[in-house]
């Protein structure tokens, strides 16, 4: 018992798994794609690159949930929100990209067209440049997440409370973007993008480079959060979850410790959001439905909580099974997303991988 | 007293006053007026006519304490007398309706917040004991350590050498060497309260605060704590909360009675076992 959980998952076999993982996603998955010729039966279609390509995106937000919940003990119930954010963020890149393309043949998106816009919006300016966007990514759910974090922090707002009001909060932004007059295509949304960074968005090699670049900024998102879980900083992350009071009387001050580790959070899920946009060619307000964000929670739980792999494996194996369960039996998927989180609740309360470190041991 | 004028004597060297605020990392701490800890007079906390209020319920009822520096003092009391929420005020958990709570001559302890309050030199232990159950008793002392606290020194932060001989030399202190990387959830209660008392001196405080310390324990663990008080007492000031007379009388120099919110009866055990208010509210005839 000399380390903690999260050293123990990343052993010398975590790292050849990780290694593996790189190898396949980065080389293997783009080459069985792009250079197996379609009728090979080792060709992998674009389906089911996309389909990897969204669930590593969730996988993103699951390891950002982790931080937040399983680490700091902070429950968010509108991380949702943060994704959606970022995902606008690009797809207003997305817009101004398509140019005269569009049905209305105008520079204007065709919703103003239809809204009969005859200038942008303020803040749609600059947005057709794509560094700006990719700015607005960080920025814009890093900001939000900041000032919300701060006063509900500030407030010492904890626990359920906490949930409740990030569910409001972002219950409240879908509503307004719902509306047309905020100026992001309303419950449409945005879609139909043409080209990103003038390469066609749906040719197979743009694909295949946004589904290199996703896998890689997982790697890159989970490096990030191993080196923070497991430095001193980490600690009194867990120390906040498991006695706030304490922090306090031993001389730290919880409020920048909980804000840092929530903007990140909320950053991490914006990034997530900007590369699942592109690849999956559609971000609407829907993105930001409560129940969204609960779903967010429970790939955290399932994976097992505070373990930073267990979300991962969470993320993927209810979205790949949500994937399949969608299409067989879609009316009854809601029922049995809340049967696991039951289940899980009451029996794996460590999530999967609380299953599989228990073999193990 | 003597203890406290060997230790006034003695030039306050390890203490510098609000030293490791995070001034850099976290800008939401720069309204605080990092002053040192002056105890001139020999005196390192005054309560001076503090009152506090729930609901129109007077927890404190101007209440008038100073302890001197290096004392080992006992606090007693029935339940409800405003013992707890005489350490809340000193520890800025509740702020007092009224009156002044100073540490030293200089700060103002109704102006700072708990983590203030803790890098200015006093630490608490609460009646229940609180540590970190997933963290192991290593990392439990580690996190308590005096440094700077700031979120990007803990980030980057390295335990050095000198800093691991300190850890472990409390250990021993606290006699949890053998249980030192084992999550601290796992410790018996005596072994909690053995271990947040280690993490209080991990900050090198003034003033330690001991809420009960003696709850839950052996009788011979309590008499180790009561001998480790004794030690600590002169190098530090104690202030003990506690209704086990045996442990007070093992300990005791000098003891306050607390009823109804303010002082009743304060002198050496003796003196306060015999006066009659005393009896009346608190020990029975």
């Amino acid at each position: 018992m000399n380390k903690t959980l999260t050293e123990r998952l990343f052993g010398p076999k975590a790292w050849t798994a990780l290694a593996a993982f790189a190898a396949v996603m980065l080389i293997v998955v783009p080459v069985l794609n792009l250079a197996v010729p379609e009728g090979n039966p080792l060709h992998l279609s674009t389906y089911w690159v996309t389909l990897i390509a969204k669930i590593m995106c969730y996988a993103i937000v699951a390891l950002a949930m982790d931080l937040v919940w399983g680490y700091t003990g902070i429950l968010s119930l509108g991380h949702g929100v943060f994704f959606a954010l970022g995902g606008y963020a690009m797809g207003m890149y997305l817009m101004r990209a398509i140019g005269r393309d569009g049905n209305y043949q105008s520079e204007l998106p065709d919703f103003m067209v239809f809204l009969n816009w005859k200038s942008l919006p303020w803040y749609w300016v600059g947005t057709d440049s794509f560094l700006y966007c990719m700015a607005l990514v960080v920025l814009v759910p890093g900001v939000l997440a900041l000032i919300f974090g701060y006063f509900a922090f500030r407030s010492r707002i904890k626990g359920v409370y906490f949930s409740i009001i990030t569910q409001a909060m972002t219950f409240a932004t879908m509503l307004l973007f719902f509306r047309n007059e905020t100026g992001f295509g309303g419950n449409n949304g945005f879609t139909d993008f043409k080209r990103i960074l003038g390469f066609p968005i749906t040719a197979p090699s743009t694909r295949a480079a946004l589904f290199a670049i996703t896998a890689a900024t997982l790697i890159a998102a989970l490096l990030l959060a191993r080196f923070i879980v497991t430095s001193k900083l980490g600690r009194v992350l867990a120390a906040i979850r498991d006695a706030e009071s304490r922090v306090m009387f031993s001389g730290y001050n919880p409020l920048p410790y909980k804000l840092f580790i929530w903007v990140l959070s909320a950053v991490l899920c914006g990034i997530a959001g900007a590369l699942f946009v592109p690849q999956v060619g559609i971000i609407n307000p829907g993105e930001m439905s409560p129940a969204n964000s609960i779903e967010i929670a429970i790939w955290t739980a399932v994976g097992g909580r505070g373990t930073l792999i267990g979300p991962l494996l969470g993320a993927g194996l209810i979205n790949g099974v949500k994937s399949w369960f969608t299409v067989a039996f879609p009316e009854y998927w809601l029922y049995f997303l809340g049967l696991i989180f039951i289940l899980v609740t009451l029996y794996l309360p460590r999530g999967v991988i609380g299953l599989i470190s228990k073999e193990r041991a | 007293m003597n203890a406290a004028v060997t230790e006034a004597a003695k030039p306050a060297t390890h203490f510098t006053g609000v030293e490791g605020m995070p001034e850099r990392a976290s800008g939401l701490e720069r309204l605080s007026n990092p002053r040192e800890l002056d105890t001139t007079h020999g005196v390192i906390l005054y309560l001076e006519e503090i009152t506090v209020s729930f609901d129109g319920f007077r927890a404190i009822n101007k209440l008038n304490l100073t302890i001197d520096r290096g004392e080992l003092r006992c606090v007693i009391g029935p339940n409800g007398a405003g013992k707890t929420t005489m350490m809340d005020v000193i520890t800025g958990k509740t702020r007092p309706d009224s009156g002044r709570a100073f540490f030293g001559q200089t700060i103002d302890l109704t102006k700072l917040n708990e983590a203030q309050i803790a890098h200015a030199g006093i630490g608490r232990k609460f009646q229940k004991p609180t540590v970190f159950e997933y963290l192991t008793v290593f990392e439990n002392l580690e996190l308590a350590m005096k440094t700077d606290k700031g979120i990007w020194s803990s980030l980057f932060f390295k335990l050095s050498g000198e800093a691991r001989s300190r850890i472990e030399e409390k250990l021993e202190l606290i006699r949890l060497k053998e249980q030192a990387h084992r999550p601290a959830g796992l410790l018996s209660h005596g072994q909690k309260q053995w271990l947040e008392i280690g993490m209080l001196l991990m900050q090198e405080p003034q003033l330690l605060l001991l809420d009960e310390p003696a709850a839950g324990m052996t009788d011979e663990e309590t008499e180790r704590s009561g001998e480790l008080f004794l030690s600590l007492a002169g190098q530090y000031t104690l202030v003990v909360v506690e209704h086990d007379m045996d442990f007070i009388k093992q300990i005791s120099r000098k003891v306050t009675c607390l009823h109804e919110g303010s002082v009743l009866a304060e002198g050496t055990l003796e003196q306060v076992q015999n006066d009659e208010r005393v009896i009346e509210v608190y020990l029975g005839r």
